[in-house]
């Protein structure tokens, strides 16, 4: 099993993301051939009054409500990479797993009527397409350890930032 | 089809029945979409010399091929096409936002809108199912309000919104239809004939796929583009925003000033670009499937006005800014924020104000007429409360809530000759005595007075050609900028954009094929833009314009450009315009009427309008 250290999800930048959705049409031209933002594994949500936005996807947790939530047994993690797995034949579609969610990342697909969750584009050698597609670099890899490393490195910039404004 | 959704939807709004109909794969290819579509089915669904404001005329919301696809910018447009009811003529606006991409997403290249509603109504558009909502308790409600409070109520946080205000209820010829809480289909009025209707919103959610023909060229295309728009050629857009036009038309000596008194403006530093970004801007935000970004969102932080916020382009900007002689940015943002607030075109509120300030300060207005405000130019004050009184149709409101144009009709006393407008539409901020190449296209654009049916004043700004100079050869330039500006807005992609394509028509014509798998040649995708073109005109000759409507407004011909610099003493005389309508028309095919000829519209496939019409 991947330790929680290394597991990698997709964290967005709020103050990098402009709210511009390529990341949604990635995502489904990667997986469904066509454009649809419906079928996306991944959401941009703007705030109408700050008008800031953010793009949230699965965030790979530790011990996953999702998974405990299903009484089907239909989703288990996977031990390699801590992403969800979904096993069509059992998925009836019930919304439980969306419900237990914290971060609406679990989604009804339109068609098959089963859920669907970021899969980290497996299956693609160059990695997750969003990412790779976003215009502003606001959406990245992490593991919890590098956010961390990432804040503390912004908390500096700022303070020293300042620290030099006073010096002028 | 790809690219195309295939289907119009008909909404009857006097008896409540809805249909849809295939959209020919014809009709798809003649006019593209947006505009050429709507400009279509406008032509096809109303009889002649329709009162603009009756149920008789049809309200037409087009989308193009691309909208609802990855292309950057193509993505998320949508237009609005009827008759003005602010100049008798076609009236079109395009916006972009969310909207159209959801629309394609429903599953529609364009909705017919006839008739009106007994009482007010929101148009529900829910996939193939289609209803009419009541809208009583949106009555009054600003559009950014309709959205939210439609969100709640259909509890679905992601459906899209075009919406009218206050203005629009109240069939302000100068109201606009509002989507996307910042986003706006501005000029002609069509906010009006949305609340002709008793229409107030359309609400939208789609689920379906949007496919193309080519999918993996199209995304080789998109990948291209976005690199394009890291570049150079959406740098302006990126950074500080088009509201840098103001110290570039200032420094030529054309950027109007005081209702086109003046064009230069003293104070233009205390309100440009730098200030703007620097003190307001807090957000730049982006329209669906965008890679430039250029949505420059300001809000005030301190003050009276401390928490609002609009977007702040150029042009509203200078509408309540140099035009009105203000050079403080706290109330131009206020300004235009009441415009959002009551759903009303920034650009025509602005001239109007500027418009009342010079009637008063020529004393053509009585102390009852003004009412305790004190409008003359320069008074920051004015330009918010003028611009609250307009959008309730208040007291001076009531004058000024139709346009320069209608104002000056009810104030009389010569007051036309200060009304800065072109068949009945507000200039824009570029002083056209200086601009001449520009000037020709202002007097022949079908939808009035605008930079934006060409985009042409880039030539004289840049030195393409000598602005200050009317010449043979302009017809030729004003024609091949309106043909792509006319496929810029049936593809629907933005007019920030345009930098990014090199060759626009080869750009354009492979973009078209990848989407749609019609293959189309440069040359005949430019031969559409002339077809829109000429569509357009057989419109506005059906409902009486000619080319004694290709004018300018008597200031730009008799009153010369006061200021010193390279553009003093500018005018566009008669026989300057005359000189260049003529050029114009011969390039275009026209008779000296201003009117395609027979040839031109077998040429063009158009025979058939010209028949039943």
């Amino acid at each position: 099993m991947v330790s929680l250290h290394n597991r990698k999800f997709i964290s967005a930048d709020s103050d990098k993301c402009v709210g511009c959705q390529v990341c949604e049409y990635a995502c489904s031209f990667t997986h469904d051939k066509v454009f649809n933002a419906v079928k996306s594994r991944i959401r941009v949500v703007r705030s109408n009054q700050s008008m800031k936005s953010i793009a949230l996807t699965c965030r790979k947790c530790q011990e996953p409500a999702c998974v405990a939530a299903c009484p089907r047994d239909a989703l288990s993690q996977s031990l390699e990479t801590g992403t969800i797995i979904i096993d069509q034949d059992q998925c009836n579609g019930c919304g439980w797993c969306i419900e237990a969610c914290n971060y609406g990342a679990m989604m009804m697909h339109p068609e098959s009527k089963t859920v669907y969750v970021c899969d980290l584009c497996q299956y693609r050698p160059d990695g997750p397409q969003c990412v790779k597609w976003c215009p502003e670099e606001a959406l990245t890899v992490v593991t919890s350890d590098v956010l961390a490393q990432k804040a503390r490195l912004n908390a500096i910039k700022k303070l020293f930032q300042e620290h030099e404004e006073l010096e002028k | 089809m790809f690219g195309y959704a295939g289907r119009v939807l008909y909404v009857d709004l006097t008896t409540g029945k809805t249909r849809t109909e295939k959209l020919p794969q014809e009709t798809a290819k003649s006019v593209i979409g947006g505009i050429g579509l709507g400009m279509h089915f406008w032509l096809t669904n109303s009889k002649a010399k329709v009162d603009p404001l009756s149920p008789e005329n049809p309200l037409v919301l087009a989308i193009g091929p691309l909208s609802g696809t990855m292309f950057p910018t193509g993505g998320n447009g949508h237009a609005f096409i009827s008759k003005s009811p602010l100049t008798g003529g076609v009236a079109e606006a395009v916006s972009h936002g969310t909207f159209g991409t959801e629309l394609k997403r429903a599953g529609y290249d364009a909705v017919i809108i006839t008739g009106k509603s007994k009482k007010p109504v929101y148009l529900w558009i829910d996939d193939d199912n289609i209803a009419l909502k009541d809208a009583a308790h949106l009555w009054g409600v600003s559009p950014a309000e309709v959205e939210t409070t439609l969100k709640d109520e259909i509890g679905d946080y992601y459906i899209r919104v075009a919406a009218i205000g206050l203005a629009g209820e109240k069939q302000s010829r100068i109201a606009n239809i509002i989507n996307d809480q910042t986003r706006a289909a501005g000029r002609t009025g069509l906010g009006a004939v949305m609340g002709s209707k008793n229409l107030k919103a359309i609400a939208v959610r789609g689920t379906h796929d949007v496919a193309v023909a080519k999918p993996d060229l199209f995304v080789e295309m998109v990948q291209d583009f976005h690199e394009r728009m890291k570049g150079p050629a959406a740098q302006k857009h990126r950074t500080l925003g088009t509201v840098q036009n103001l110290t570039i038309n200032n420094t030529l000596t054309c950027l109007p000033t005081n209702n086109f008194n003046n064009s230069y403006f003293l104070d233009a530093g205390k309100i440009n670009a730098d200030v703007l970004n620097e003190g307001y801007v807090t957000r730049i935000i982006a329209c669906n499937s965008c890679a430039m970004r250029c949505e420059h969102e300001a809000a005030i932080k301190e003050g009276t006005f401390k928490g609002t916020m609009a977007r702040m382009e150029y042009d509203n900007l200078w509408a309540f800014g140099p035009n009105c002689g203000v050079a403080n940015m706290n109330y131009i943002i206020k300004a235009a924020e009441r415009c959002n607030y009551y759903g009303m075109d920034a650009t025509s509120v602005g001239s109007t104000i500027a418009f009342l300030m010079d009637c008063h300060e020529k004393g053509l207005l009585s102390h009852e007429d003004l009412e305790g405000v004190d409008p003359h130019f320069g008074n920051e004050k004015a330009i918010y409360t003028l611009t609250d009184k307009i959008g309730k149709r208040e007291g001076i409101g009531e004058k000024l809530a139709d346009g320069v144009k209608v104002a000056a009709e009810k104030i009389g006393k010569n007051s036309a000759e200060l009304a800065m407008q072109i068949k009945g539409l507000e200039l824009s901020g570029y002083d056209l005595r200086c601009l001449k190449t520009t000037a020709l296209a202002a007097a022949v654009s079908f939808r009035g007075a605008d930079h934006n049916r060409s985009g042409i004043y880039a030539v004289d700004i840049r030195g393409t050609v000598d602005r200050l100079k009317a010449e043979k050869g302009s017809g030729k330039i004003v024609k091949d900028h309106e043909d792509i500006y006319n496929i810029i807005d049936s593809l629907i992609v933005c007019k920030n954009a345009k930098g990014t394509f090199d060759e626009e028509f080869a750009d354009m014509a492979k973009l078209y094929a990848a989407a749609t798998g019609f293959e189309v040649t440069p040359q005949e995708l430019r031969q559409a833009g002339e077809r829109i073109q000429a569509l357009a005109k057989l419109i506005n000759k059906r409902e009486g314009l000619s080319r004694k409507d290709d004018t300018l407004p008597p200031k730009i011909m008799n009153q010369p450009v006061a200021d010193d610099g390279a553009a003093k003493g500018a005018v566009v005389t008669k026989d300057e315009l005359d000189m260049m309508l003529d050029d114009y028309y011969e390039v275009r095919g026209y008779s000296k009427d201003g009117v395609p000829t027979d040839a031109k519209l077998k040429e063009l496939g158009l025979e058939k309008y010209a028949k039943e019409n």
